[in-house]
């Protein structure tokens, strides 16, 4: 209790600078992924794609970026056997962030592509099973993560494998593709667009809205997201109306040019994978942060409903637009030289899938990672005989990254947690 | 460095080098036209030069196989059978081989093609040509095989090129019997080892079309999985 009301600030500003680190190394090896797609087919030029990335990972943060944070904060660890020492939870959420951020960092130099979800979820179970005991950790919600190695790349995939069949059908497999790309291109945009302003409104804009009485019936949530989805295949179909079409590239399919018009389309997703990758993925920065902040404050006790305080949201989000500007330019620019035979049309099904999929678990709560859902649909599409070559040695290398990182998150963290104890002299 | 991230699950695809290795070869059995042209003209430094183009070309088309075969791992997903594509690739580089060979044993004998029978030779070059350049514009079109998922219209356009690449073929199995009842009709007025050697060059250029026939077949093969 001394500590908590000795320490306050110290223990506030700790936690907030390697918060920031924590969503710093997000930024600048997680929106890779988001974007990489994107400038691996050539739809978007790397300055293009940081700048969107950078609007709209903030945009994702801030308006959609509320519902997981809660999970990560009261659903995986029980605060119950806390309240009696609540500067143990204090200090276990500043070890979760920097043992999360140390991997991360680690696991990035090193080249491995480590979930930052799970990083963060080891690192909170690790300390909460070693400093307080196994039962302060629901491990039923541990259950539901590893069951999410499979569910999500799972769900995933089989978006991706549909929106690429229907692709198939609708535009390719026709006989005027490009006349066909006009037609139902746009109402892919729509789709996505349809996806996005959903998940805000229904699951974002109260954390924006501070009273959280902003009254939006289910009924009217639908017809906003309808259209924002008409608004954004509008503002599509302005753009592809633009494209010049060669019509000496390729007479008999057209290809060329429909894959013109997925560029466009390569766009629209691109923003909605990075909203989406900001609305789940800055939680994994700012749920211990929020945490940390909510005891402080309440002065040790640990409250059942803890109110976001107002710079946590923004200063995660800024760290991973700072991530992404600073050093995300690098790793794109490598995926962009190092992905081959991506078109757009089949970079644009794997990253709706996967946006789709963030987007709704980002709703459900569910703290799943952005990785995985890039993989499923990557294997989606693969699968759909779309990928020309699929590396299966590296899918199963993220896979077993995946396992490791949760014990690897969960060690760290028990260590940052001793020292820390050490240092604030906490028995 | 791809590995860096999970970007890296995207192999680089060993289906565009096989379109870049038939792009190669045609190239090399194409200069056998204008090879064949200084060969009637005896211009021998001109043929010279252009062997040696040909031999550079056959050794790029060389490159691009071994680069297919090392690259192609065993943990690579692939949409078409990973036999086939070396199978493929295979009968393509022998294109290039058969060409390198043409010229090589021309220049070496500086073999001379008797004048009554150049422009029905010319033509059964050319012809030949025709046939490897059909073969290559097949194997362009994996891209777009890709893009349909190998069904549909896409198949039926590749299927349309193959029996035009065999009625090519067999084109130039005609345009070989004539040629010869012509050269039989002059041998005797012509050195006879040379005559033994031109019968076996001529069944070598007609090998050209054989063998694009066969990158054909063999895509065939792989469309029906």
């Amino acid at each position: 209790m001394d500590i908590i009301s000795t320490y306050g600030v110290m223990l506030i500003a700790i936690a907030a600078i390697v918060g920031f680190f924590m969503a710093w190394g997000i930024g600048a090896n997680d929106v890779a992924n988001a974007m990489g797609t994107s400038v691996g087919s050539k739809a978007l030029t790397i300055k293009q794609a940081i700048i969107i990335a950078m609007v709209f990972e903030f945009a994702g943060a801030y308006l959609a970026g509320g519902e997981v944070t809660s999970t990560i904060r009261k659903g995986i660890i029980d605060s119950a056997p806390f309240i009696p020492n609540p500067e143990l939870l204090v200090l276990g959420m500043i070890s979760a962030l920097f043992a999360a951020a140390i991997w991360l960092a680690v696991a990035s130099y090193l080249g491995w592509p480590v979930s930052t979800t799970h990083s963060i979820v080891g690192a909170i179970v690790g300390f909460a099973a070693f400093g307080v005991g196994m039962d302060a950790v629901n491990w039923a919600k541990v259950g539901g993560i590893v069951g999410s190695w499979i569910l999500t790349p799972a769900i995933s995939g089989f978006i991706a494998f549909v929106i690429f069949i229907s692709a198939q059908k609708l535009i390719f497999d026709t006989k005027e593709p490009l006349k066909n790309a006009k037609k139902y291109v746009p109402f892919y945009m729509f789709l996505a667009g349809f996806i996005m302003a959903l998940v805000t409104i229904k699951k974002g804009l109260k954390h924006v809205v501070k009273s959280g009485d902003l009254s939006i019936s289910a009924a009217d949530a639908y017809i906003y997201a309808v259209l924002a989805g008409i608004l954004v295949a509008l503002i599509g179909k302005f753009f592809i109306n633009k494209i010049k079409i060669d019509p000496n590239a390729d007479k008999e399919m057209h290809f060329t040019n429909v894959e013109k018009i997925f560029a466009v389309l390569m766009v629209v997703t691109a923003c909605c994978m990075a909203f989406a990758h900001g609305s789940n993925d800055v939680a994994n920065a700012i749920g211990p942060l929020a945490a940390v902040v909510s005891i402080v404050q309440n002065e040790g006790e640990i409250a059942s409903k803890a109110q976001l305080v107002w710079w946590v949201l923004p200063l995660g989000a800024f760290g991973i637009v700072a991530g992404l500007a600073l050093f995300g330019h690098r790793v794109i620019k490598t995926i962009g030289n190092g992905i081959t035979h991506l078109t757009p049309s089949r970079g644009f099904a794997a990253e709706l899938a996967a946006a789709s999929t963030v987007i709704i678990a980002s709703g459900t709560g569910l703290p799943i990672s952005t990785t995985q859902t890039l993989v499923g649909a990557v294997l989606g599409v693969g699968m759909a005989r779309g990928i020309a070559a699929l590396n299966l040695g590296v899918v199963r290398n993220i896979v077993v990254s995946w396992v490791i990182t949760l014990p690897i998150g969960a060690a760290l963290s028990i260590m940052c947690f001793l020292a820390l104890k050490a240092v604030f002299g906490v028995a | 460095m791809a590995s860096h991230s999970i970007l890296g699950v995207f192999a680089k695809s060993p289906l565009k080098a096989l379109e870049e290795h038939i792009k190669t070869v045609h190239e090399a059995a194409s200069l056998l036209k204008p090879f064949f042209t200084a060969v009637c003209e005896e211009n021998w430094t001109e043929a010279t030069e252009l062997r040696y183009q040909i031999s550079q070309l056959e050794k790029k088309a060389d490159v691009i196989k071994r680069d297919v075969r090392m690259n192609l791992p065993r943990g690579l997903f692939l949409p078409v059978e990973r036999t086939d594509i070396l199978e493929l690739i295979t009968q393509q580089d022998k294109i290039a081989n058969k060409a390198k060979d043409l010229a090589g044993r021309y220049l070496g004998r500086e073999l001379t093609i008797p004048v009554q029978i150049q422009p029905s030779f010319m033509a059964f070059v050319e012809r030949n040509i025709d046939a490897t350049a059909q073969a290559s514009k097949a194997i362009n079109e994996f891209d777009e095989l890709l893009e349909t998922g190998f069904r549909g219209r896409e198949v039926e356009l590749v299927e349309r090129m193959i029996t035009e690449l065999d009625a090519i073929e067999d084109d130039t199995d005609e345009m070989q019997i004539s040629i010869r009842q012509q050269l039989k009709q002059i041998e005797d007025e012509l050195n006879p080892i040379d005559v033994m050697v031109t019968y076996r060059m001529i069944e070598w250029i007609g090998e050209l079309a054989d063998l694009a026939e066969r990158v054909g077949s063999r895509l065939e093969l792989m469309l029906a999985r």
